[in-house]
């Protein structure tokens, strides 16, 4: 089945409700199980990329494409993708090593094939080790990877919207070890103060990175406390229930002047039970065995193919 | 040597406000980005003619060039805006990723680069701009040398889709070139025909070549002088067809040798026509306070450092 038809809340004229619910929650988790095989499949193909916090945020990043974000399309369904994005909503993803699960989630919304996950980390891809613009892949705006980046970024985007009179929204997700970055606090300075209303930001917090847990690292403390004495809304979520994304998804649009924050409980290595909580799957991809051991945990749904 | 006269002194960052303000009115897209230093950088005009396309971002220049790089997602055309040293080393991987790699239409226009910043000291006097720019794929390089050329500059890199690296500095100096020029991106300028040595000048160095121009006229050495403005994309042509007829080569630029406009007139000549070539430059050090006169004297950055590098080039031919 082919899912890429399902994006209808894009707000085509003033009669359609954006705020309706077009996919039943049980066809999202039906893709969030697609993207989690896809994360696997891909990364165990090339031995390497990062699977833990791909399947940490695959909940949120189906929520986010599958239902949330208003994008353009063609009269088939089909999203179309211009670099500008005027009159759409826009993500970025800040923290790029998690680029499997935004390919995956991409290809399934129907911005390029799915049979192009197969190209992934290998040479002479548009499926980069992280995400780059270089190769023209439709989906991706900005090169991302060294981390510390996407929040300003998203900055400028949501700056350019205000600027051009356009209403549509700006989001962007980052890492909690990722909060280590100094650049990120010069952002989180800029965006309150330049009333970036349209910017939602989301921390996706599983409390590990490379080294170890963030807290052993280098302890991010109370990051709802530093935000919002920045000047942030803060709000937290569930972030591997699709029902309390969305709904604090959409709370998060309703401030016109002041950006969210929203600190995403997750667990790393969702979906997979002998990866989840462990920071070793951060960068490592299973072998055969443990990679058939996690499809067996992950059934396709009815219609639902890989790639 | 042809005559080249001035009627008026100014600071190349003054032709900088100049174009922006220009560019203000022409091109709504246009926006201008500083990190605390809008006076520095002569963008007062602008500032008030268009505050609403104005963004302060205060002292944080890594932020300035992600919300750049933002900003031509949206359709805009950012200059962002500080001192060189704030806008390349202090943001190079942020320049790297966001804007080269990326390929976004950032104009990233620094001032008080090189020596000739004076007083502030080393800390502040960056000589490897050139060099790590350049080195950037995607990246346009521009080091104009007068307040003309470098309004004329700002002006044309808003026509040009890309990142643009456009460096020019702070010290009162002649305006030597046509208030009403056409800059061409990639195009070297033609300073003086001759035919005893190549001079090959960029920034504050060429009007300094044009004085040791003057001083070699005069003993009879006429020099072919070549303002190379663009130090990427290189006039490769330009640098080519003046050596086929001298022989022999200068350069000269406020810079570190070290990834300067010599290091990339080396790789030409190496490539496809060796031929003796003498540095003027800075020899691996950083600088240190004093005035900006001071400093270029004692760093050798002059017209008769010049000289002295002809006759030394012109004895190995």
């Amino acid at each position: 089945m082919s899912t890429s038809g399902f994006n209808t809340r894009l707000k085509t004229d003033a009669d359609v409700d954006i705020r309706a619910t077009y996919m039943e929650l049980q066809q999202l988790e039906g893709i969030a199980t697609a993207v989690r095989r896809d994360i696997l499949r891909m990364v165990a193909a090339v031995n390497s990329g990062h699977p833990g916090g791909s399947l940490g945020c695959t909940d949120f990043m189906v929520a986010l494409y599958f239902d949330i974000m208003r994008r353009k399309q063609d009269g088939d369904g089909k999203p179309v993708f211009d670099m500008n994005g005027h009159d759409e909503d826009l993500f970025f993803l800040s923290n790029g090593h998690i680029s499997p699960v935004f390919y995956s989630v991409l290809a399934r919304a129907g911005y390029f094939p799915i049979s192009e996950l197969a190209t992934f980390r290998k040479l002479d891809s548009r499926l980069q080790g992280h995400p780059a613009t270089a190769e023209h892949i439709p989906g991706v705006r900005i090169a991302s990877g060294s981390l510390g980046q996407g929040l300003s970024v998203a900055c400028g985007a949501a700056y350019a919207k205000k600027l051009n009179g356009d209403d549509k929204h700006v989001y962007v997700l980052m890492g909690d070890g990722e909060q280590q970055e100094g650049q990120i606090w010069e952002a989180a300075q800029f965006a309150p103060n330049k009333k970036l209303g349209n910017l939602t930001a989301i921390i996706d917090l599983n409390h590990a990175q490379i080294d170890g847990t963030t807290q052993n690292v280098n302890d991010n403390r109370d990051l709802a406390a530093k935000y919002r004495a920045f000047g942030w809304f803060v709000d937290e979520m569930e972030g591997n229930d699709i029902s309390d994304v969305i709904r604090t998804l959409r709370k998060s649009q309703e401030n016109p002047d002041v950006p969210t924050m929203i600190l995403m409980h997750t667990e790393m290595g969702f979906g997979v039970e002998y990866m989840v909580g462990n920071y070793k799957w951060h960068g490592t991809a299973p072998n055969a065995d443990q990679l058939q051991q996690a499809l067996n945990g992950l059934p396709l749904s009815i219609g639902v193919t890989d790639y | 040597m042809k005559k080249y006269d001035y009627t008026d002194k100014k600071d190349t960052r003054s032709g900088f406000g100049a174009g922006i303000a220009e560019l203000g009115r022409s091109n709504p897209n246009v926006i201008a980005l500083t990190a605390d230093l809008a006076g520095s950088l002569k963008l007062e005009t602008f500032i008030k003619e268009y505050p609403e396309r104005f963004v302060q971002c205060g002292i944080a220049e890594a932020n300035m060039i992600g919300v750049s790089a933002g900003l031509t997602i949206g359709g805009k055309i950012p200059f962002a805006t500080t001192f060189a040293n704030f806008a390349t080393g202090r943001v190079y991987d942020q320049i790297r990723q966001s804007v080269a790699y990326s390929n976004k239409n950032v104009k990233i226009c620094a001032s008080h680069a090189g020596l000739t910043l004076g007083e502030d000291g080393a800390t502040h006097q960056i000589l490897e701009d050139l060099g790590m720019m350049k080195m950037l794929p995607n990246m346009t390089v521009i080091n104009p040398c007068d307040y003309n050329q470098t309004k004329a500059a700002t002006i044309a890199i808003a026509e040009y889709e890309g990142p643009v690296y456009l460096r020019f500095g702070r010290p009162v100096i002649p305006v030597f070139t046509p208030a009403d020029q056409k800059f061409e991106i990639g195009k070297a300028w033609h300073v003086n025909e001759g035919d005893a040595v190549s001079i090959f000048c960029t920034g504050h160095l060429v009007w300094e070549a044009i004085k040791a121009g003057e001083i070699l006229s005069e003993q009879g050495i006429e020099a072919d002088i070549v303002n190379i403005h663009t130090i990427k994309p290189l006039d490769e042509e330009a640098i080519l067809a003046s050596v086929r007829k001298t022989g022999c080569a200068v350069s000269a630029e406020e810079h570190m040798l070290n990834g300067g406009l010599g290091d990339s007139v080396a790789q030409v000549l190496a490539r496809h026509f060796p031929a003796p070539l003498e540095y003027v430059g800075v020899h691996d050090t950083f600088g240190e306070s004093g005035t900006p006169d001071q400093l270029m004297q004692k760093y050798g950055l002059t017209a008769d450092k010049i000289v002295e590098q002809v006759k030394k080039v012109m004895a190995r031919k």
